[in-house]
């Protein structure tokens, strides 16, 4: 009885409040978006992924480095899920853990990266001139790295290791962030309700927060979730190259690099982790496309 | 718009390129000079003899105010030199002039790839929107964003190598045919045609194949996904009714009209995607072991030569910029509603 | 008769049901001039643009009778219809910014349409779209044909598009608000212009409008549509005489300078027309 009343409130023509109304529309976005299979897909993956990486010590049966060489590199087996890599470490038990490395990475590079990225955008987006210009220029030269290749030359000037490929990565993302955000902010900028505000005296700071930044927040969404899939690629390209984590850290990239030489006979021991990265990165993609379709129709 | 202020136009996109390209010289110098704890140290290496360690600290003028540093760090690059590699003793720029060609070769060959089967797909894809093929199509390329470079690599070589053995193995060229063909541009395939040796030729193109496709798989499903979505946009307008109403056939609508207008955005696509193999360049050739500019930068960076790894990033970022610039011209220049 | 319409039905399957466009439209034409009137998704231009098959394939089309010159649209073929689009009937859109391929120059287009149906050399086809510009009254044709569509006012836009669907000597034109996009003094040239072209070539035209009075002073007969259906046929002629609500009302809404009221009048709509 309840459902159907919820639902009516959500779904109702006429909203009584900001907040029914807001609730109203991302319910209908939720309708939308349920329609498209291959997002659905997406999302329950992201959060099996994410469920899985909170639960790990829960769902693995192992520690990810006791190691056990006198099995190494066994098959897949009822005792090794996935079998064994070649210190005798139980393949499943990394992969998961692998997960929460990867996952870990991914959102403290998002959380270092959106909102710097945010923030610059829209105040040179708003500022507009001088300021806007030199923001710009910055964001240039960030921009004319190709991402990995920064991140490489960061991480070799550091030490090699987590936090500074983390630092690299949101080094080297920030900027398509920053021009997002200006790119919404100088669309924004003109219309007439902020010309209101502007007449009511705010601080351009107040009109900046409150009332700007909140209106790009669902591109900046829809891109966050589109680029996790190549954060997640280019972490695990580090951690290949051996410039992200390290071992005896189970990062799939890592974990690939270091049985690479395997791959003739325990093809999958290095497999595996591959699988797993694609997977990680297909779900982001196919989330952050569902997102896009039903918060910016038009981008397709 | 006339020649004139086309040209003008041009000029000042170009205005913003040097300004890039200095903050790109100052990023990798902050790289290299402040962000290390001992410079010299990540120059010349943890086993370098107290000399050199102390040679190499009066060069680099450590003594100096930042600034100073940056000046002669400046004025040693626009003279050409990036330092010496501590690895191969050679200095950079030698370095990068051997293996970059490697690197474009298989580029080269990858965009190619990448554009020959890409827009066809992308193009097909939206003229039949919402069919199978259309849903194939679209699942594959975001497979393709999707999946690691070096694991599609190897995933490669342990069917098509090992398995199946029709690939040859790592490298440029079977080791039989090493140091045969003369280096003319350093790219093997075209040098051995040069040469008319129809062997190595055939053998150095065998070789170029894997990687190039696996480099290829990435950009190509970039391609085709913003094909396809340029075409959608192009097949909504209402001079395709009109073409329609004219009595056309589908396919010149779709290829002489539809895709007519989305030829100039997609050189751009193209462009960028050319500058994006730069990057998994870096990986398929620590796959397959090809001697480019991206196995050089790894190996660099395992040995922890700084001259080295900012030399090929710096070199790296040149080239990325110019490609952007290019892409920016060829839009503004191709592109009737911007004359 | 040229084209014959019986009972025709327009539907689309939307989130919320199936909604019908058209709904059980009938006419028929022959040499003459046809306006068809109505306000926005009344349906008039789904009619006009069914007659040639060319509705977006997620319409769903269905009549009794739907034939142009005995050729039956709803079965013919792809190929069949092919040959009646540009060859035999024309169709002229609302926007020229829009209409015209951005990409192409305005002689090349013309071009085009002569050489597909017509055949002939690239030099031929060149010779007829100059040859064109110049019967849609554009002077200095040679400098038009290499312009590219945004570099055109949007009178001289229609005028290009109005050779263009002339250029393979069509037997019917289907005008689909030609001058809705167009500035007030040029409305009525580029009408007079279609009027004087479709005279001389004895062809159908088929006018597509809101302007109620516009359409009524070019056309020989009126046709308003409301909602899908039609409410009313009459002989522009005696349009003043128009006896259904919809259409005096529409009548009504007119400002006159002849005869200035002190309060312009609003229509009333009456649910039941919906259901006529």
């Amino acid at each position: 009885m309840s459902d159907t009343t919820l639902r009516a409130w959500l779904l109702t023509e006429t909203p009584q409040s900001r907040r029914q109304a807001a609730w109203g529309r991302t319910y209908r976005g939720w309708l939308l978006f349920r329609r498209n299979h291959l997002a659905m897909v997406g999302l329950v993956t992201v959060i099996v992924l994410v469920v899985g990486s909170l639960a790990a010590p829960l769902i693995t049966p192992y520690d990810p480095t006791a190691q056990e060489l006198s099995n190494r590199l066994a098959a897949p087996s009822w005792a090794h899920w996935f079998g064994t890599d070649e210190l005798g470490r139980d393949l499943y038990t990394r992969v998961v853990y692998g997960g929460r490395v990867t996952l870990g990475m991914v959102i403290a590079v998002v959380v270092l990266v959106a909102p710097v990225g945010l923030l610059v955008g829209s105040i040179a987006g708003y500022l507009g001139g001088f300021v806007d210009r030199a923001l710009m220029r910055v964001t240039d030269v960030f921009l004319a790295f190709p991402r990995l290749i920064l991140a490489l030359a960061f991480v070799a000037a550091l030490r090699p290791g987590i936090t500074s490929a983390v630092f690299a990565i949101a080094l080297t993302s920030w900027p398509a962030y920053a021009r997002l955000a200006r790119a919404d902010t100088m669309t924004i900028r003109n219309t007439d309700f902020i010309a209101a505000i502007r007449l009511t005296g705010a601080w351009p700071g107040r009109i900046i927060l409150r009332h700007i930044i909140p209106l790009c927040l669902s591109s900046v969404i829809v891109r966050v979730t589109l680029d996790m899939s190549g954060i997640i690629l280019t972490a695990a390209g580090l951690g290949f190259l051996g410039m992200g984590a390290q071992p005896p850290m189970p990062e799939w990239g890592t974990m690939i690099a270091a049985t690479r030489g395997y791959i003739l006979q325990q093809w999958w021991v290095p497999t595996i982790p591959g699988v797993a990265i694609l997977v990680a990165s297909l779900a982001f993609n196919l989330l952050g496309d569902g997102m896009r379709d039903v918060l910016d129709p038009k981008q397709r | 718009m006339s020649s004139h202020s086309r040209w003008r136009n041009i000029a000042g996109t170009s205005a913003s390129v040097p300004v890039t390209l200095f903050g790109l010289i100052l990023v990798t110098f902050l790289i290299g000079r402040v962000m290390p704890i001992d410079p010299v140290i990540a120059i010349v290496g943890d086993h370098a003899p107290p000399d050199v360690v102390a040679r190499v600290r009066l060069e680099l003028g450590l003594d100096r105010p930042l600034v100073v540093q940056f000046g002669i760090y400046l004025v040693r690059l626009l003279h050409g030199n990036l330092g010496s590699s501590v690895m191969t003793t050679h200095p950079v720029t030698q370095d990068i002039a051997t293996y970059f060609p490697a690197t474009f070769e298989l580029a080269t060959a990858a965009i190619i790839l990448a554009i020959v089967i890409g827009i066809p797909l992308g193009v097909i894809a939206a003229a039949r929107q919402g069919s199978r093929f259309d849903h194939v199509v679209r699942v594959v390329s975001l497979a393709g964003q999707s999946i690691p470079v070096f694991v599609l690599g190897l995933l490669f070589l342990l069917l098509f190598y090992v398995k199946l053995g029709i690939a040859p193995g790592t490298g440029q060229v079977d080791v039989v045919y090493d140091g045969m063909v003369n280096r003319i541009t350093g790219m093997l395939v075209v040098d051995a045609a040069i040469e008319g040796q129809w062997d190595v030729f055939w053998d150095a193109l065998a070789h170029l194949v894997m990687p190039a496709i696996i480099l290829a798989y990435f950009s190509l499903a970039y391609i085709t996904r913003m094909t396809r979505a340029f075409m959608l946009d192009a097949l909504a307008g209402e001079y395709i009714v009109t073409a329609r109403a004219k009595g056309l056939s589908p396919t010149r609508i779709l290829w002489r009209h539809a895709f007519g207008n989305i030829a100039v955005p997609l050189v751009t696509v193209i462009a960028l995607a050319y500058a994006g193999l730069l990057e998994g360049a870096v990986l398929t050739e620590t796959v397959f072991s090809w001697p480019g500019l991206g196995l050089y930068l790894t190996v660099s960076l395992l040995n922890a030569d700084m001259n080295a790894v900012l030399g090929a990033t710096l070199v790296i970022g040149f080239v990325y910029v110019v490609l952007n610039l290019m892409a920016d011209i060829a839009y503004r220049v191709l592109d009737p509603r911007v004359r | 008769m040229l084209v014959e319409v019986d009972n025709l039905r327009v539907s689309f399957a939307t989130p919320g049901g199936m909604e019908h466009a058209v709904r059980g439209v009938s006419l028929t034409l022959g040499q003459e001039k046809l306006g068809i009137v109505g306000e926005s998704g009344s349906g008039k231009s789904l009619t006009a643009r069914a007659i040639l098959r060319l509705l977006p394939s997620a319409a769903q089309v269905a009549a009794d009778r739907l034939t142009f010159d005995g050729i039956d649209i709803l079965t013919a073929r792809e190929p069949v219809m092919r040959r009646v689009r540009g060859k035999r009937a024309g169709l002229i859109l609302q926007d020229p910014k829009y209409s015209l391929n951005p990409v192409m120059t305005i002689g090349h287009q013309i071009a085009e349409a002569w050489r597909v149906h017509k055949g002939g050399s690239r030099r031929l086809a060149a010779q007829a779209a100059a040859d064109l510009l110049q019967q849609v009254r554009i002077r200095d044709p040679q400098r038009v044909a290499a312009l590219y569509p945004h570099e055109l006012s949007g009178g001289m836009g229609q005028r290009a598009m109005i050779a263009m669907m002339l250029a393979p000597d069509p037997e019917l034109l289907i005008a689909d608000e030609p001058t809705s996009a167009l500035d007030a003094t040029v409305q009525a040239e580029i009408l007079r212009l279609i009027d004087d072209l479709v005279s001389r070539r004895g062809m159908g035209l088929i006018l597509i409008s809101h302007d109620l009075p516009l359409v009524s002073h070019f056309c020989d007969r009126v046709m308003v549509m409301y909602a899908g259906r039609v409410l009313e046929r009459l002989p522009a002629s005696q349009l003043a005489r128009a006896r259904h609500p919809y259409t005096r009302g529409l009548l009504d809404c007119l400002p006159s300078l002849v005869h200035p009221r002190r309060q312009l009048a609003t229509l009333a709509r009456d649910p039941a027309w919906l259901t006529a």
